[in-house]
């Protein structure tokens, strides 16, 4: 050992480090190579040795099946492309309503957890514990369960004021009719959003600046309905409405949230929820001691020390594992397809029992949840950066 | 004008800070909010707890009593549904009078499990143990050698879930490492090799993985040559772990500083030296808790097989109240009782790795 | 390390590449190898494929593989039964998982000309109805319009059901499940109106799965053509035209009376037809590459077709399915075997 040389580099002798490294990267790329070679090529043999059609082809053919509820049009005789874009849009919505949902119930129960009151620390703590602690699947189950079993029986929904109906057929609610006016008036609410973001970075900027506290929440709020209101006002004031009425076995007009929906999501939620709340009480843990008995020591309330000490710095802690809290939020959404709610899993498993094209359906299953994933990772990187420290 | 001296009043004693009231009044009733919250939290209970006890106990069924059941439904819980069927739900299909068969096996693989999270036992013997223990739960499982045949299809249950929990653990760990140093190493192919496989298993849902397994791979290889559905399942579960797990053992091993690779070169150690007796003794110790956080998110996902037909402990519960129309109406019950089985192995779990992670700060805090 | 690492690795190459090649033979040769048939058959749908609480199955899809085990292993007890879901079958047929698909399967196009299988005749023509509980007093299809539908995912079902709601203008929804206990789950929990999938498969959920069987009822339209039939993979014709023929072989016993228990009596008949059947002239069995002996061991296992029906779905049996497009051919159904010369 003592008399062992240093290694030469570039020497195309077995003792260089170089040259083995070359040599086992070459191995490692063949066999890996080689695997999935030899797992292609059989699968090209199977099909062709028994005829199996293989190919993307059959999304351009139609789909000829019906989709219990889609956001965008689709009917039966629309190529499977569409069929598995409304199965996409079901997996975001339900995703997207359930992230919001997750990170604001997760957030209040992980502060919560620093309550001063016992009842809501031991509240919390107990769901956490609870709910983390049962796999999502059987939550949804359950939920599905709870809501098909305890809810009236279709045809005798429990109706509040003729305009809210709840029954096994899901929750019916009114919605406005569609026309110019709810267009101005969506308008007018992506118009307030931006004035509003506009208005806080400013405000911002002179409070740096200046010290002078500007309303930094009721204001931009009032921002955004003013403007909607406008936009409303623009487009005419329409005021009819969509009113749900109990129509034979289903719902004439209205909009209506299925219980396969509410299931999957109030399944994905509470459970989530319960991660996010882990995760918020570790960032929050995470703040020095010491920030808090300064900010105290300067005299601000425990709230102000809370928004404006601790929540700011606990922040950067918090978003790469609430990034991934979102990532698991979004595959477990695929559990829908155990209640019947029509994800894209379950629009790609019926695609796959129809056409034989097992390879390219579930190519497709992951190539959709791949996507959301990296592009929510490269969303929450980008927002991450933002609100990392600036060393100045 | 002269000054009249006005002595500002004495201030009150103190509040008591400590006895009981004192403590009740710092924990439930600080301020008006906090009152509040006490309040509101103690009316929810006095009207929620009420009727769930009721629901729960009092007038809840505990013979296996169909009839009963049927006369309390909606008043009271039906417990009977357990105490007809537990059996089923933990053992699922597999057959009766050969259940102690996965009754020894389980006990067999959680003690060993026990055995392996206490330090003092992580000793040499318990790879070998780990070694004799795996063939004996496939031998008392599957039979032979004496043992009547059990084909894998009517595996279920309970054995089944510590089954595909344990077993994707411990195979998915070595590969883990492997794939963790491989995402550090200084050559660029195995770099790229090991950060596609994590980021691609990271990136799909597990139950694609799972549909991969179970209804495209027989596809893959030779007519006739694809092996049992049960351990595509597992190797399917095992990948899935390993990318997760391999996460985990990296963020131990930069948790380690430079320093002691340096240190280490500089000693003449070789690389598979270095990572060996330096790096990973050092790294592991970290990730333990890590580890067992990995062991409950795979223990909880195995209810996912339950999707690809493999009854294990979801599966089981809904074959075994689906098939018989006099118990189906109480499958909440069914459901409670199997959340209730998983919420006491995870949350064991879970407070031992808390107990861990104190263990392996102790260093850190002195 | 290395050079051990890269020993091990050629030698797991080359392995592999030896291994490559080495297609696995004919199916025939398979199961003659192996002693066993194995048969692919349902999760449990009492009638069709189901097995009890011993592990024993029956069922019409399994006397179809006990038949064929009989005929070509001498044996109906050789038979290992793999129970499938909707989405697993095909691949399970494909890949070699099983020999003989037999699990209630319909018979079409897509099916037969994409998915690297041949069907076999059809042992059961069904179609396509509704149940509805006998609370909703629906007594038709046609007044189901905006009705949820429960389904399961994986078979022609969905299709049928979108066909005919469009056809109708009835605005059906599906609630599409993975399996079929969540399915009737759902519909006994009232989450749907109707519960929608082969006519012989809502008699059997109706038996054994509804606590009540009277409270529901299926409903008289059959909205397609469901022949279910058994099938095999491609690329192996001798094993096809066994398990083809041992089927015609079982409507033919029926139409010339041979039953289970008089097939031995039989073979002093002078039926000319009755001989061949029962191998006493011709030897039927050579042209299928068997023994004169093959069906009268398969008629032996598991009877006629007609004993095959009314044991496990007819008029005395729980399911209590009639006869009907079912009867053969000169008795006013459509089962029609070729001749066995």
């Amino acid at each position: 050992m003592a008399h062992r040389s240093p290694p030469k580099k570039r020497d195309w002798s077995w003792r260089s480090q170089a040259f083995r490294g070359l040599v086992f990267q070459l191995v490692m790329v063949a066999l890996v190579g080689f695997g999935l070679w030899y797992l292609a090529q059989n699968t090209l043999a199977n099909m062709h040795a028994r005829g199996i059609k293989s190919g993307f082809d059959f999304l351009l053919q139609p789909a000829g099946f019906d989709i219990g509820e889609s956001l965008i049009s689709y009917d039966a005789l629309d190529p499977y492309w569409k069929a598995f874009l409304v199965g996409i849009v079901n997996t975001l919505r339900v995703a997207i309503v359930g992230i919001v949902l997750a990170t604001v119930l997760g957030t209040l129960i992980g502060i919560g957890r620093f309550s001063r009151n016992a009842i809501v620390r031991g509240v919390c703590y107990a769901y956490v514990e609870f709910f983390r602690n049962i796999p999502v699947l059987i939550q949804l189950l359950m939920w599905y369960l709870i809501f098909t079993d305890l809810l009236p029986p279709i045809l005798e929904p429990i109706s509040l004021a003729g305009v809210f109906h709840l029954s096994k057929a899901g929750a019916s609610f009114p919605v406005p009719v569609w026309s110019f006016g709810v267009g101005t008036a969506l308008a007018g609410l992506a118009a307030g959003v931006v004035l509003a973001w506009t208005y806080r970075a400013w405000a911002m900027r002179r409070f740096e600046a200046t010290g002078k506290v500007r309303s930094l929440i009721a204001a931009p709020i009032a921002i955004v309905i003013a403007s909607m209101f406008v936009g409303w006002l623009v487009g005419g004031a329409p005021t009819a409405w969509s009113v749900p009425r109990p129509e034979g076995f289903s719902m004439e007009g209205g909009a209506s949230a299925t219980p396969e929906f509410l299931g999957v999501l109030l399944g994905l939620v509470l459970y989530t929820a319960a991660f996010i709340a882990e995760v918020v009480r570790a960032g929050i843990a995470s703040v020095a001691r010491g920030q808090v008995e300064a900010a105290s020591s300067l005299g601000l309330p425990r709230n102000f020390t809370m928004r404006l000490v601790i929540l700011p710095q606990a922040l950067r802690v918090i978003i790469p594992p609430l990034t991934s809290q979102y990532l698991n939020l979004t595959k477990n959404s695929s559990l829908a397809v155990a209640i019947g709610y029509p994800d894209v899993v379950s629009v790609a498993t019926t695609g796959l029992n129809n056409t034989g094209r097992a390879v390219e359906c579930i190519t497709i299953i992951m190539a959709v949840f791949l996507t959301t994933s990296l592009s929510t990772s490269v969303l929450m990187n980008w927002y991450n950066r933002r609100s990392a420290i600036k060393e100045r | 004008m002269a000054a009249v001296f006005h002595p500002i009043a004495p201030r009150p004693a103190p509040a008591r800070t400590r006895g009981p009231m004192a403590r009740i009044r710092a924990n439930l009733f600080a301020d008006w909010m906090s009152t509040l919250a006490t309040v509101a939290m103690l009316a929810l209970a006095a009207w929620v707890l009420p009727a769930l006890i009721e629901w729960a106990i009092v007038k809840a069924v505990f013979r296996p009593d169909a009839n009963a059941c049927q006369a309390a439904r909606g008043e009271g819980a039906c417990w009977g549904v357990i105490a007809e069927k537990w059996r089923f739900i933990i053992f699922g299909r597999y057959p009766f009078e050969q259940q102690w068969r996965p009754e020894v096996a389980t006990v067999l693989l959680l003690g060993l499990v026990t055995v392996s999270c206490i330090r003092s036992f992580w000793k040499p013997w318990l790879g070998i143990l780990w070694a004799a223990v795996i063939p004996a739960f496939f031998w008392l499982m599957g039979g032979g050698f004496g043992l009547s045949r059990v084909p894998t299809d009517l595996w279920g249950g309970l054995p089944l879930t510590v089954m595909l929990a344990t077993f994707s653990i411990v195979f998915a760990f070595p590969l883990s490492i492997l794939v963790a140093l491989g995402r550090r190493s200084s050559l660029p192919a195995i770099r790229t090799l090991c950060v596609f496989y994590v980021e691609l298993i990271r990136g799909v849902p597990l139950i694609s993985v799972l549909f991969m397994a179970s209804f495209l791979f027989p596809l893959f290889l030779p007519v006739g040559q694809s092996p049992d559905v049960l351990l595509r399942v597992l190797v399917g579960i095992t990948l899935f772990a390993a990318a997760y797990l391999a996460e985990t053992v990296r963020g131990g091993l930069q948790a380690i500083p430079n320093g002691q690779v340096e240190a280490a070169r500089s000693l003449g150690l070789t690389y598979s030296q270095t990572q060996r007796k330096i790096v990973l003794p050092q790294a592991l110790a970290i990730v333990v808790p890590g580890i067992m956080n990995s062991f409950i998110a795979i223990f909880k996902d195995t209810s996912l097989v339950t999707i690809v037909s493999l009854y294990e402990l979801t599966g089981a519960m809904s074959l075994a109240l689906n098939s018989d129309a006099n118990w189906r109406p109480f499958k909440i019950e069914g459901y409670i009782f199997i959340a209730l089985v998983y919420f006491a192995f995870c949350f064991a779990m879970s407070r031992y790795s808390l107990w861990i992670e104190r263990r392996v700060s102790v260093g850190k805090n002195r | 390390m290395s050079s051990n690492l890269l020993k091990l690795s050629i030698t797991a190459a080359a392995v592999a590449l030896a291994a490559a090649p080495a297609f696995a033979g004919k199916t025939l040769d398979a199961v003659k190898a192996r002693g066993q048939l194995v048969c692919g058959v349902n999760t449990g749908l009492a009638g069709f494929s189901a097995a009890d609480s011993q592990g024993n199955w029956s069922g019409i899809d399994v006397d179809v593989c006990k038949a064929l085990a009989a005929a070509l292993l001498n044996d109906a007890s050789k038979v290992k039964y793999v129970p499938l879901t909707a989405q697993q079958r095909f691949t399970a047929l494909q890949s070699g998982e099983i020999d003989i698909l037999s699990r209630n399967t319909t018979y079409t196009l897509t099916r037969d000309a994409s998915l690297g299988l041949h069907f076999l005749p059809t042992t059961y023509y069904d179609g396509q109805g509704f149940m509805v509980p006998v609370k909703s007093k629906v007594k038709s299809a046609k007044s189901l319009k905006g009705a949820t539908v429960c389904v399961q995912s994986g078979t022609t079902t969905e299709k049928n059901l979108t066909d005919y709601s469009r056809a109708n203008k009835l605005d059906l929804k599906p609630i599409v499940f993975e399996k079929q206990e969540a399915a009737t789950g759902a519909y006994f929990s009232g989450r749907c109106v109707a519960f929608t999938t082969d006519a012989s498969g809502l008699a059997s959920i109706r038996n054994k799965d509804a606590k009540d069987p009277k409270e529901h009822v299926i409903l008289p339209e059959l909205i397609s053509k469901e022949p279910l039939a058994p099938a095999v993979r491609r690329g192996d014709d001798e094993f096809e035209a066994i398990a083809k023929w041992v089927i015609f072989g079982l409507i033919e016993a029926e139409e010339y009376g041979v039953t289970q228990a008089n097939v031995d009596q039989m073979k002093t008949s002078q039926d000319p037809v009755v001989m061949r059947i029962v191998g006493t002239s011709e030897d039927t069995g050579k042209l299928v590459g068997l023994d004169k002996e093959w069906l009268v061991r398969a008629i032996k296992a598991v009877g006629n077709y007609g004993e095959m029906f009314s044991r496990n779905v007819g008029e005395q049996t729980p399911l209590n399915l009639p006869r009907g497009v079912n009867n053969l051919w000169n008795k006013g159904g459509i089962q029609y075997a070729p001749p066995i010369r």
